[in-house]
């Protein structure tokens, strides 16, 4: 069981409320990611979950029993921390029954234990090693071990991935999502890389000062943004936003329109210059400075044969502009 | 960033420290306030009262407590000056590529480990000794007179060798310093075309600042209280020539059992400490930040 | 530096830089060389560098005939208690600086501090009419207490920046893997700490066995420590100096061994951190 109620929780440290007041609830067994830019209060958010910090107000209910007040340890939660935190003076082994032990649990079954967390993370043969031995992506599997062995209610991962390199953190991505498969365990996982958020996540809770920007599926928020932050946030490269007359046009006040929904094609309505290209081999960026002076960024699939100066014309595909008002919402 | 009943359990653990301490400053030094207006020695102890502020007027007109407070000036700075450019030197020196650096730090941080009185006592009888110290028979290996050092450069002498015994700590401080600046910026700056001297003035310099500062504060606490150096070696004397502050209150309060007249000194003291504390303080207060 | 000096330079700077370290050390050397001549021996004029006969006699007669044991004996239960005491005193104290500090926090190590800048002259009085009344004076724990409140905002302030380097998240994660905080400090922050509070032990025993200012004002004979000893050594008079410096040789070794094993240690212990 996971389930996990956040009941109007706010945070302020003395003056400053970094957290005015979150509604949300995380199901049993979900995959919750966490994402927003830097100062978001996404971690202050998940150490208020794990109980490091303490609620100015509001109720954190886990499994339907008010948490609020409970000490970290008695919340039935693990967490993984961003530097890993692994006791330097354990070794792997120490460091994997720490929790058992603290728990009082019996030598022989924090042994088995322990053996099985190894199997599935394949630390069988590091054992014996202290974390100072280990490379960033086995200090990582260690720390996760560390996690499972407890068999708690739920993981709490606060930006695990952030200090290992780009390769190895897409095979870590997916270590953890099949683990969350494996284990079917809720996971809140904490990142401010959108692409993490997007492979990852059941549910996604876009954070923007404190606030819930927006709460949905990966799909949903690519599809939908309910306004300009989750639009820009969402999205790799960033959505193009245009206001003005072409906006107007539309009936809105500013109009989004994805990288990869502009076309290249020949008497497009818009028409400008190419700056930068960059190619990717499957794909092509152009930045292209537009004739009304805004700039958009455009995702061709293929090689496109452009070059910086050249004028080209583009078309926004119709189904796939996002209209937004004044206040910055979507408008349906 | 914590929750409540850490914060609980931080309280009560930094209670005690804090406790003692309190006790530590503030008791001594509300009696030592009380005793610089009260008339209160220990050789006639049935003779006592109030004296208001005498004991304080009878130090600012003594000739001998200006004399005291120019020779604890005197000797905290003639030791900063002597330890930070001799220390600067000869940790440049040891920098360079030497053979057997572990070896010449051993050598160099030894006097730093010598108590107090004994290094008072080794300059003392086998140095500076009139008749048998290897300097006098120096002077006499030339023809010339002994120097009768303690007799006649008192204050000097004290200084010597006080700054023979926080040589090696300057010395050592800033040789790790140096050890932490990056060859890149020196080379960088070779590549510039800045002479030795200039890479000193422009680079080595200001990258010593930090340590310098830490130097300075650190010595100043422990050199304001200088005690035992004096106390083995000149005795204060001749006369009050080499008398600091803390050695003439020493002498009121021991010596002369003058409790009253002493403690009038020691809040002296302490309101003079005080004035160095705040500059040392907004300095120490600087570097905590970073 | 990276580039390899010319042989010439290397050998000029090696030379320039052994000679100023033996200048240095050279009163240290003097000392011990005299402690092992005869008394006619280091007093000759001129005076004798490699003495003729060589003898341990000044240490055998320093250590029977003389209360030396006793003040050495002193001097060790002085230094090792009051740094001890002052150990178990500080280590809560830094844990909860470092680790849960406080908006005054700062304030309050910076107060701490500023206790070492008070003159001990100026608390001297009271001290020594307080450990005369209450039978403290000239007594070892009178000395272990003094000695120990003296260094005890250096313990305090070296700890701290110990267990500054520890990083937060690993006793967050003890937390979370259910450790109490007795368990806390006991599996996790002393282990990791250990380092620092064995330099700090260290260079605490080595200040407090060197102290030469309450030792002196707060003992007479019983409780002397051997710097309270070798201060109050009538000058000899060019007749007792090779056992005066066998005596003092006696004094300083222990230190100067212990301090050159823990001299890596010193520079960032001395300096708070603020030079590594």
């Amino acid at each position: 069981m996971g389930k996990i109620q956040l009941t109007q929780v706010r945070k302020s440290f003395g003056e400053v409320d970094v957290i005015p007041g979150i509604d949300l609830s995380i199901e049993d067994g979900e995959f919750v990611v966490f994402v927003g830019p830097s100062g978001c209060g996404k971690s202050t958010l998940l150490r208020l979950i794990a109980g490091l910090e303490d609620t100015s107000s509001g109720t954190i209910a886990i499994d339907g029993k008010d948490a609020t007040h409970l000490p970290p340890a008695k919340r039935g939660l693990a967490m993984v921390f961003q530097s890993y935190a692994l006791y330097p003076h354990m070794s792997v082994r120490k460091n994997i029954a720490f929790p058992l032990k603290m728990a009082g649990m019996s030598e022989a079954e924090q042994a088995a234990r322990v053996e099985r967390a190894a199997k599935v993370l394949n630390l069988t043969s590091y054992l014996d090693r202290r974390p100072g031995q280990l490379s960033g992506g086995q200090r990582q599997r260690v720390a996760i071990g560390r996690a499972i062995v407890r068999e708690p209610s739920a993981f709490l991962f606060d930006e695990p991935l952030s200090n290992l390199d780009a390769a190895l953190r897409v095979g870590m991505r997916q270590e953890i999502t099949e683990l969350h498969q494996s284990l079917k365990t809720t996971m809140i996982y904490v990142t401010h890389d959108q692409v993490e958020a997007m492979t990852m996540a059941d549910k996604i809770v876009v954070l923007n000062a404190g606030r819930v920007e927006q709460v949905g599926s990966p799909l949903e928020l690519y599809h939908r943004p309910q306004n300009l932050f989750v639009a820009g946030f969402i999205g790799s490269p960033k959505m193009n936003f245009i206001e003005g007359a072409e906006a107007a046009k539309h009936g809105a006040a500013t109009i989004g329109v994805r990288p990869e929904h502009l076309d290249i094609v020949a008497g497009g309505p818009w028409q400008g210059t190419v700056g930068l290209t960059e190619h990717l081999g499957s794909d092509t960026y152009l930045k292209v400075t537009l004739d009304s002076g805004e700039g958009v960024t455009v995702r061709a699939p293929g090689e496109v044969a452009v070059r910086h100066g050249d004028r080209v014309a583009l078309a926004p595909q119709a189904a796939k502009i996002h209209r937004f008002g004044a206040d910055g919402k979507a408008l349906a | 960033m914590s929750t409540q009943s850490t914060r609980l359990a931080a309280r009560l653990m930094v209670a005690p420290s804090v406790f003692v301490l309190f006790i530590w400053m503030i008791v001594p030094l509300a009696m030592t306030l009380y005793f610089s207006f009260r008339f209160y020695r220990l050789l006639t102890p049935e003779r006592s009262g109030w004296v208001g502020l005498t004991h304080y007027t009878w130090f600012l007109n003594s000739p001998d407590f200006w004399l005291a407070l120019f020779n604890t000036l005197a000797l905290v700075g003639g030791v900063l000056v002597i330890t930070v450019i001799l220390g600067v030197l000869i940790a440049l020196l040891i920098d360079q590529p030497v053979k057997g650096q572990g070896m010449l730090r051993i050598l160099v941080i030894a006097p730093f480990f010598v108590m107090p009185p004994v290094a008072a006592s080794i300059w003392e009888n086998l140095f500076m000794h009139p008749q048998n110290g290897l300097f006098s028979a120096i002077a006499r290996g030339f023809g010339a007179q002994p120097i009768l050092f303690l007799e006649n450069y008192p204050l000097m002498s004290v200084i010597g060798i006080v700054s023979w015994e926080w040589l090696p700590f300057a010395t050592l401080i800033f040789l790790t310093a140096l050890q932490s600046l990056s060859s890149e910026q020196l080379e960088a700056a070779e590549m510039d075309g800045a002479s030795p001297l200039n890479r000193f003035r422009y680079i080595i310099l200001p990258h010593l600042t930090r340590a310098i500062t830490v130097v300075i504060l650190i010595q100043t606490i422990f050199l304001l209280g200088i005690f035992g150096e004096i106390f083995t070696t000149t005795q204060g004397g001749p006369g009050s020539a080499s008398t600091t502050l803390p050695y003439m209150i020493f002498k009121q309060a021991i010596v002369a059992k003058d409790i009253g007249r002493a403690a009038a000194g020691g809040i002296i003291a302490v309101i003079l400490a005080n004035i160095v504390a705040y500059f040392l303080m907004r300095g120490i207060g600087r570097h905590l930040d970073n | 530096m990276a580039r390899a000096a010319s042989p010439r330079r290397k050998f000029l700077t090696t030379l320039a830089a052994w000679a100023v370290a033996l200048v240095i050390f050279f009163p240290v050397l003097w000392m011990i060389l005299t402690s092992f001549k005869t008394e006619a021996s280091a007093v000759a004029m001129p005076p004798e560098f490699l003495s003729a006969d060589w003898t341990f006699e000044n240490y055998e007669t320093v250590w029977s005939r003389s209360d030396y044991p006793r003040f050495f004996w002193n001097s060790v239960v002085i230094s090792v208690g009051s740094t001890l005491l002052g150990l178990a005193i500080a280590i809560p104290a830094a844990w909860a600086m470092a680790f849960v500090p406080g908006k005054r926090t700062k304030d309050l190590l910076m107060w701490m501090l500023s206790t070492k800048m008070m003159p001990a002259v100026a608390v001297m009085i009271p001290l020594y009419l307080v450990f005369q009344r209450t039978g403290l004076f000239d007594t070892k724990l009178g000395l272990v207490l003094a000695l120990m409140l003296m260094n005890l905002p250096i313990i305090i302030w070296m700890l701290y920046t110990y267990f500054k380097e520890i990083p937060g998240e690993i006793l967050e994660a003890a937390r979370m893997d259910g450790a109490s905080l007795w368990n806390e400090i006991v599996y996790v922050l002393t282990p990791m700490a250990l380092p620092g509070i064995a330099s700090t032990m260290l260079l605490n025993i080595i200040l407090a066995w060197n102290e030469a200012f309450w030792t002196i004002v707060l003992t007479t004979t019983k409780a002397a420590p051997l710097s309270a000893f070798i201060a109050s050594f009538s000058a000899p008079q060019g007749l007792f100096y090779a056992k005066l410096s066998a005596a003092s040789a006696m004094a300083i070794l222990p230190i100067l061994i212990l301090g050159w094993f823990s001299q890596k240690q010193l520079v960032r212990g001395l300096t708070f951190g603020a030079v590594k």
